[in-house]
């Protein structure tokens, strides 16, 4: 019996998702009397026995290069032979892009059950009982997970990352890799920008922000925030910013911590982006504008002249010239 | 070549979201039903732009629900496509409704299938994968871009913070994604051609159900916005540090 959480990384840099599965991974194995085990596939420069101050025990390294390729069916081979090896019973991964590729997948081979996009930890008192967001964050559910082995996919930022003092012992292991049915031919990454999906606050910028070449304030609050910035639909759309910043409804969707949201109304395609955010401050100069009602914080003015006023004020804040 | 395309039904966006029975089932009167936006915008309308490139291309739909979900189906044969399938049961969980689904694929020699990256009420983003999982075939999940050049599809996908270019054999399963298509809206040769087209109504495999809903909740209510005046911008600052506690 034991928990196996599956470490994700780009070029062998370990994600924050990865922090917080390890963390749920670890909490979760103490809470139902197992050990925490890790599985990383492909290479990486890091040292993996650091990250037993997660909690994990064990870990699980497949170093075969091609795996630092994701092709969803040989990273769910791997998973689940290593699964199947070491007798799991829970099998934790983030509700992330690499998550989404293989946690069904894994799901169906394991005949498992998966609760996606899970919120906090399972109550095991009487079952396997998870709770996660549905109808785009207007609810919750709670689902009972019915079979032995069980799959849960955590929303990014949704559990606090904890660590402590320890070790992971690192078993190193070779598996012959079933023949790629992916090829990669291109891969691009935006350098230095903090992904949407694991930033802690989001600065976000709407069509009242009136064009592209205004930004600049929107990306300076964001650096002083370590924030990742964002876009309504109609502001992807007129290509004033990039799709990968679209948030809402068909956009995608985040749960930050803290959420700014400037010039935007707040139509409910994009509530149903947000509205997980645990923290919402909305800048519009409409008083009418229905995002005051989701709102926790909020400021009627004029984008323009607002932006400078509290860039200056969390310059004084943080006590930067 | 020809291509399954997965539907579900959903709530509209806009729909009151409320619960009866203890909390154990969602109130529908008055609810709109939809074909969920991920299927329809995306795979759907993907698919119907290659058939518009190849005519060569027959589009197969799938649903798994009851009579009720017939209207819906009847809205997305108007936007295009050839015949449908509804599999005559109500959905339990994602893995009941893959292997519905996979019962289909399995008899009906498909080179691609599409579904959207996930429904927009139960949010459980598993269907694709499940599919792909159960048929053994190549997957491809947050797809926003999809090309097919004889039997080889070029797709681009999203990861954090990037983007990958892959190259995969048919047949295999996508999940779409924003980016995938150009939304378009039913015209009146559509609707009126929908009438004719062939909706099969079969009777669901024999399969479990790995998860089971407990209950559902509202989240608390807001506490409400607190105003902030413009001209005390720092008063923001001091809430967010002092008493939001998050920078």
């Amino acid at each position: 019996m034991s928990i196996l959480i599956f470490i994700d990384h780009a070029e062998g840099q370990i994600k924050k998702t990865s922090f917080e599965t390890m963390s749920y991974g670890t909490a979760l194995a103490k809470q139902t009397g197992t050990d925490a085990e890790g599985i990383f596939l492909g290479t990486t420069n890091e040292d993996l026995t650091a990250l037993g101050k997660y909690g994990l025990k064990k870990i699980h390294h497949i170093s075969q290069v091609a795996l630092n390729q994701l092709d969803a069916d040989q990273f769910i081979d791997v998973i689940s032979s290593a699964a199947e090896k070491s007798g799991t019973s829970v099998i934790v991964l983030s509700h992330n892009n690499t998550g989404r590729a293989i946690a069904p997948g894994l799901s169906a081979r394991l005949k498992a059950g998966l609760v996606t996009g899970a919120i906090g930890l399972p109550d095991t008192s009487n079952g396997f009982i998870v709770k996660k967001n549905v109808f785009s964050g207007k609810a919750f559910c709670t689902l009972s997970i019915k079979t032995t082995v069980k799959i849960i996919s955590i929303n990014p930022n949704a559990y606090p990352i904890q660590t402590g003092e320890g070790t992971a012992e690192i078993i190193s292991e070779n598996t012959s890799l079933k023949p790629a049915r992916v090829s990669t031919k291109k891969i691009s990454r935006a350098s230095g920008e903090i992904p949407l999906t694991e930033a802690e606050i989001v600065v976000s910028g709407g069509r009242g922000m009136k064009g592209p070449e205004n930004w600049g304030p929107i990306e300076e609050l964001a650096r002083l925030l370590h924030a990742a910035t964002a876009c309504s639909r109609p502001v992807a759309d007129a290509g004033w910013r990039p799709h990968h910043e679209h948030v809402g409804q068909t956009g995608i969707a985040i749960a930050p911590n803290l959420y700014i949201a400037i010039g935007i109304s707040g139509a409910i395609q994009h509530l149903a982006g947000v509205n997980r955010s645990k923290i919402i401050v909305v800048i519009n100069k409409d008083p009418e504008a229905p995002f005051f009602k989701s709102a926790d914080y909020g400021i009627v003015g004029d984008a323009f002249e607002v932006l400078p006023k509290l860039i200056q004020a969390l310059k004084k804040f943080k006590g930067v010239a | 070549m020809k291509i399954l395309v997965c539907i579900s039904k959903t709530a509209d966006t806009t729909a009151k979201i409320a619960f009866a029975d203890n909390n154990r089932k969602f109130v529908t009167d008055g609810v709109q039903w939809i074909i969920n936006p991920y299927d329809e915008w995306y795979a759907l309308v993907r698919a119907i732009e290659l058939k518009e490139m190849d005519s060569g291309i027959v589009i197969h739909m799938a649903t798994v629900g009851g009579p009720d979900c017939d209207a819906v189906i009847r809205k997305a044969l108007a936007l295009g496509g050839d015949e449908a399938i509804r599999v005559n049961a109500e959905p339990v969980d994602g893995f009941f409704v893959a292997s519905q689904i996979a019962a289909i694929a399995k008899t009906g020699d498909y080179d691609l299938i599409l579904t959207g990256k996930e429904t927009i009420d139960y949010n459980g983003a598993s269907v694709g994968g499940m599919l792909a999982g159960l048929l053994d075939l190549p997957f491809i999940s947050l797809a926003a871009k999809l090309d097919l050049e004889g039997a080889k599809a070029t797709l681009l996908r999203e990861t954090e913070g990037g983007e990958e270019t892959v190259e995969v054999n048919l047949p295999m399963v996508v999940c779409c994604q924003k980016g995938m298509a150009e939304q378009r809206i039913p015209n009146m040769k559509g609707i009126m051609g929908a009438r004719s087209k062939p909706l099969k109504v079969m009777d669901p495999v024999a399969t479990d159900s790995l998860t089971e809903i407990i209950s559902f909740e509202l989240p608390p209510a807001k506490k409400g916005v607190k105003m902030i005046s413009a001209d005390h911008v720092e008063e923001l600052i001091r809430l967010l540090h002092e008493e939001a506690k998050i920078i």
